[in-house]
């Protein structure tokens, strides 16, 4: 373990000390490949943040994978069905581990202007463990970006052996995630209770 | 035998050089992702469709052959249509050898049409 002064001295003279974790974090962070989906127009404002003027390029995460094979970062961007959310959850169970999700926009992260309807999940954090909320509607390219930078913060702070690690190198964490079933009303189950958990309104005096 | 006297020596160090050069990132990164990707397959992971909708029945299905058909015969014909444009064209100035032979490689077609739609197979099922 290096000294701390050892290491601001050393970089004061252009020698910069890291731990291989912090190398391959530095690598992860700068190269998420997003997943090549979108759901509504909340699609648009995510390819207006790939193209030139907003340029997620900077961030290395212009590479959208038409493949979940492929892709470390699920941007659920727009309104998730009840008919839709089966094929959500089953391609982020087909991505590859270390995978990261950003719930984009206020349909995808609670169901937004048609929380009220019958036919709209009320939040992709119901079925998959979400990184980073956008509120929105719909988010500009800027809120993607911050939500990327975020998650890119997010990525660096992992550290391989910490608590904070990755979910794959936790041996009691699931590889996939339950696919949900139409059921006669809703999706069966109406969420997977190790990810989320209705809230309990609590009266206090 | 002393190195100098093996002219092709150093073409075997540096052979060896290469493949290790080839080799040692492989051998690191498999090294990395057995100890920091280990594997966690599932029955959504493995799946060979990847759009997100389970795939239902058979690969190994019947394929119906008579659009194959079809798109023979227009084949054919569009070809045909290749040699009969400059046979319009140049049809007055045609020889007699010419005209037969042309005669006869259009009634080969007919023949065929005629045997195609014999068969059945120009109406669609």
């Amino acid at each position: 373990m290096i000294d701390e002064s050892l290491k601001s001295e050393l970089s004061k003279q252009g020698i910069f000390t890291l731990k291989l974790e912090e190398l391959y974090n530095w690598g992860r962070k700068n190269s998420v490949w997003p997943l090549q989906f979108g759901l509504a127009c909340c699609a648009i404002e995510m390819i207006a943040t790939s193209m030139a003027r907003y340029d997620l390029a900077r961030f290395g995460a212009e590479v959208f994978r038409p493949s979940p094979r492929q892709a470390d970062l699920m941007i659920v961007a727009g309104t998730v069905t009840k008919k839709m959310a089966p094929q959500v959850i089953r391609l982020y169970n087909q991505m590859p581990e270390p995978k990261y999700v950003i719930a984009m926009g206020a349909c995808a992260i609670s169901g937004g202007p048609f929380k009220q309807g019958y036919n709209v999940l009320k939040g992709i954090d119901r079925y998959i463990p979400v990184d980073v909320h956008i509120p929105g509607c719909p988010p500009r390219p800027e809120a993607l970006l911050h939500a990327f930078m975020t998650l890119q913060k997010k990525i660096e702070q992992q550290s391989l052996t910490s608590e904070q690690r990755p979910r794959h190198l936790d041996v009691n964490a699931p590889s996939e995630f339950p696919v949900p079933r139409y059921g006669a009303h809703d999706l069966e189950p109406p969420n997977n209770p190790d990810v989320w958990q209705p809230p309990v309104a609590t009266r206090t005096e | 035998m002393p190195p100098d006297n093996s002219p092709y020596l150093v073409i075997l160090v540096l052979m060896v050089a290469a493949v290790l050069f080839a080799l040692t990132p492989l051998a690191l990164a498999w090294i990395w992702s057995k100890k920091f990707s280990p594997r966690k397959p599932g029955p959504d992971k493995n799946a060979i469709y990847e759009c997100g909708l389970e795939s239902k029945g058979d690969a190994w299905i019947p394929f119906k052959s008579e659009y194959y058909l079809y798109a023979i015969i227009f084949l054919i014909f569009d070809v045909e249509t290749v040699f009969l444009l400059p046979f319009a064209v140049s049809f007055t100035g045609l020889s007699a050898d010419a005209f037969i032979s042309m005669i006869v490689f259009v009634f080969l077609l007919v023949l065929g049409l005629a045997w195609a739609w014999q068969k059945g197979v120009l109406t669609w099922k």
